[in-house]
């Protein structure tokens, strides 16, 4: 059985579907963020088998290591500002820490 | 003496009187003797007045001094052109004569009050309201103008009502008092009224511009008509305060007031006020105006002098009598004969005035009895007021040697003249029986009061004469009412200074057609001293005048001597008996004595119509007016109770439903917005599902 673009995109939709659920369904600030890198991962499978398949050169593999940069970027600092919401608020619950709406 | 000089003095004696009713009635309360002041300035202004009449009559016997000024300027009215109103002083012939009567009255009263309002609780307020009457009769007599002549008038009506009921706490007075103030409003409108036709026609209430006006012409409305009709309006002022005809009610009660106002005012000054106004504008009457008052004379004449045979009351009888006067008076001026009138209006104010006073003194010696037949005898008690009372009713009934029957045989003869070139025989013999009917309640009057055996045993015995202060007067006015001070002969007083120099012919200024046949102006004799005037007395007046007064003279002395004869034989000797003949003749006795039921009449149609039209009025304004007001409240009420309902619901609902609908709508939305980012992002990943499947096909 080939591998086709097709099973690499069901793959991707799985992890990005994993990725919301957890993103939408986890209360942990942490959770919620390990969604994040999910969904961001189901991105780069997406971005490189385009890249493999599709007649776009090497541009879809450069934009996976993009991602891979920002998302650890992205992962430093959301980690900082889950670390200064602790110290403020003693948990990471993210339905909890709504003072600003008040 | 020049002009500025008289006008100065007219002018101090219009206002001194004024002075004294300030001062009187300001310090009245104060000062107990104050009204010696008042006196005094009666006195002061006596004498003026005096001064002013002889410096009139020597050294402008021939001139009307005329000072004015300009009071209002209205500039140049639209419709009507340019209106100034001048206020000013006149004085000639008529006006100097008449201050001084009324100077020499009022001052006799003032002095003759001094005893007989002894004790009075208001006695000085008194005084000051003669200072006040005094004050508007003299404005009347000395006025240039209507304007003024209409302010004074009033002024003078005022002060007749103030003293009228100056006795308020009796009702009678009080009723008296204004039954006087507004049956003279209703010819004091009359007047207000021709007085107005006057100045819309000429711009200008002045006497000489209005004449002036007239005698070139120029008539009101331009026509003869309305120059009538205004004439016959000026005299409805005249009928009101000279209580003339169908005026002449208020006159009889107004006795009510103290006897020396009844002397000063019913009597003979301010009665004479109307007859003195007739005088003034004498020279614009038609020949229809003249008619209209000489009838409206005859009847005031004729109707109260009945009335006076048969009353009791001492003052009533003279009030009729006075009204009857004046009504002689009327009439002789409506006849023409000008200068007899103004003669009769002087003499009478002395006798009348003397008569009333005379009455005063009497019912002041019988402790306030009026009543002529609880008298009787009082001849011996009081010698000097019975002398100079039968003094005065000799004059007033006619007899030679006295005032009376010089200016009365004028108004006769002057009658009898105008009826031979006239053919209105009524009005000379109106004249006579009135003659005989006067001295018959005269004498009659006499004879109860002063002769025969006291009726009242008790009052007489308290009698007294009077003191010097009453007693004066009514010597110095029976004095005053003997021939001499008027002319030399007692027959006929044509000669006599009074008609030739005192007193000139009236000058006429109403056109030719609209005068009496011998009033033109081709017929006239033209006076030496005033050749371009044209004087009434014509040729074929002064013969027929002339023929008539020997007739007049003997039938005067006729009737007047019968009537003294049938009083002295009905009270004096009793041959006839006074109540027999009242028995006989029931009818004509009660209508009489019961004043020809003049108040029963009025009673029953005036004022009664006046009471039931004011009733219906109240009804409809109680009813209607008010229906429609509270009708109109009712409405009102109910539309706003209406509308604030549909505020209430229909308004409000929509708003509040409107409020409603949003929280409601709001109510859902906010369940969108939680707050939570997670179900955000549900939400937006649901929509970007359902938005790939709707745009699938793109």
């Amino acid at each position: 059985m080939e591998v086709t673009l097709t099973h690499f995109l069901v793959v991707s939709t799985l992890l990005f579907s994993f990725g919301i659920y957890g993103v939408v369904t986890r209360k942990n600030a942490i959770m919620v963020l390990m969604g994040i890198e999910l969904i961001l991962n189901a991105s780069n499978i997406n971005f490189i088998a385009f890249s493999r398949f599709g007649n776009f050169g090497l541009q879809g593999q450069l934009f996976a290591l993009f991602v891979i940069v920002l998302a650890a970027a992205e992962a430093a600092i959301a980690l900082a500002i889950v670390l200064n919401l602790y110290k403020t608020f003693v948990n990471v619950n993210v339905d909890e820490i709504n003072t600003l709406k008040d | 003496m020049s002009e500025s000089l008289l006008i100065n003095i007219s002018v101090i004696v219009l206002f001194l009187p004024l002075l004294g009713f300030i001062v009187t009635l300001f310090l009245g309360k104060k000062v107990k003797k104050i009204f010696f002041f008042e006196v005094f300035i009666l006195f002061a202004g006596l004498v003026l007045s005096a001064i002013l009449l002889f410096g009139k009559l020597t050294y402008f016997s021939d001139s009307r001094i005329v000072s004015e000024f300009k009071w209002i300027d209205m500039g140049n009215v639209p419709v009507f052109g340019s209106i100034n109103i001048y206020l000013g002083m006149l004085i000639d012939d008529i006006s100097a004569l008449m201050i001084v009567v009324v100077y020499i009255i009022s001052f006799l009263v003032h002095f003759f009050s001094i005893d007989y309002m002894k004790g009075d609780i208001r006695y000085n307020r008194y005084f000051a309201y003669l200072g006040l009457f005094t004050f508007s009769m003299s404005g009347i007599v000395l006025t240039h103008n209507f304007l003024m002549m209409y302010i004074f008038w009033e002024l003078v009506g005022i002060s007749s009502y103030l003293l009228i009921g100056f006795w308020y706490e009796k009702k009678s007075a009080s009723d008296a008092g204004k039954k006087a103030f507004i049956v003279n409003r209703i010819g004091d409108l009359g007047m207000l009224a021709g007085l107005l036709i006057l100045f819309i026609s000429y711009n200008t209430f002045t006497f000489e511009q209005i004449f002036g006006e007239i005698a070139k012409g120029n008539l009101p409305f331009n026509s003869e008509f309305w120059l009538t009709v205004t004439g016959v309006l000026i005299f409805c002022g005249a009928i009101g305060k000279s209580a003339q005809f169908p005026l002449h009610v208020w006159l009889p009660d107004a006795m009510e007031g103290p006897t020396p106002v009844s002397a000063l005012i019913h009597a003979a000054t301010m009665v004479a006020a109307g007859v003195y106004l007739v005088v003034r504008v004498f020279g614009i009457l038609t020949a229809d105006a003249m008619l209209v008052i000489a009838a409206i004379g005859a009847l005031s004449a004729f109707i109260p002098a009945t009335i006076a045979l048969t009353q009791n009351d001492i003052k009533r009888v003279l009030a009729y009598s006075t009204i009857s006067q004046l009504g002689y008076m009327v009439m002789a001026l409506g006849v023409g004969a000008y200068k007899f009138a103004f003669f009769h209006l002087i003499t009478h104010a002395f006798f009348k005035a003397c008569l009333f006073l005379g009455s005063g003194s009497v019912i002041h010696a019988m402790h306030h009895e009026q009543d002529i037949r609880n008298m009787g005898g009082l001849r011996k008690k009081m010698p000097i007021t019975y002398a100079t009372f039968l003094l005065s009713s000799i004059a007033i009934s006619g007899i030679p040697l006295t005032s009376g029957f010089l200016s009365k045989d004028g108004i006769l003869s002057g009658s009898y003249a105008f009826a031979s070139l006239t053919g209105h025989w009524l009005f000379p013999f109106v004249g006579f029986l009135v003659a005989m009917m006067t001295a018959f309640y005269m004498f009659r009057l006499v004879i109860l009061t002063f002769h025969g055996e006291p009726r009242n045993k008790e009052k007489y015995d308290h009698a007294h004469e009077s003191g010097f202060a009453m007693a004066m007067p009514l010597v110095v006015l029976s004095v005053l009412s003997l021939f001499f001070w008027y002319t030399p002969n007692p027959m006929s007083p044509d000669a006599g200074w009074f008609y030739t120099k005192w007193i000139k012919a009236p000058v006429i200024y109403t056109p030719d057609n609209a005068r009496f046949d011998f009033m033109k102006s081709d017929d006239l004799i033209l006076s030496q001293t005033a050749p371009d005037q044209s004087v009434m007395y014509s040729e074929t007046y002064t013969e027929a005048l002339h023929h008539s007064h020997g007739t007049a003279v003997i039938l005067s002395l006729l009737v007047a001597i019968s009537g003294i004869l049938l009083a002295f034989t009905m009270y004096q000797w009793k041959k006839i008996s006074a109540d027999k003949l009242a028995e006989r003749f029931k009818p004509l006795y009660n209508f009489s004595y019961n004043k020809w039921y003049f108040d029963e009449l009025y009673n029953k149609t005036f004022v009664a119509g006046t009471l039931g039209l004011s009733y219906v009025v109240a009804w409809i304004d109680r009813v209607i007016v008010d229906g429609i007001v509270d009708g109109s409240a009712t409405v009102t009420k109910a539309v706003s109770a209406f509308t604030g309902k549909f505020d209430n619901v229909v308004v409000d609902g929509l708003v509040n439903f409107m409020a409603y609908l949003s929280a409601f709508i709001g109510l859902i939305f906010r369940r969108f917005q939680t707050g939570k980012v997670q179900t955000y992002i549900i939400m937006g990943i649901f929509s970007i599902v359902i938005l790939l499947f709707l745009f699938k096909s793109i």
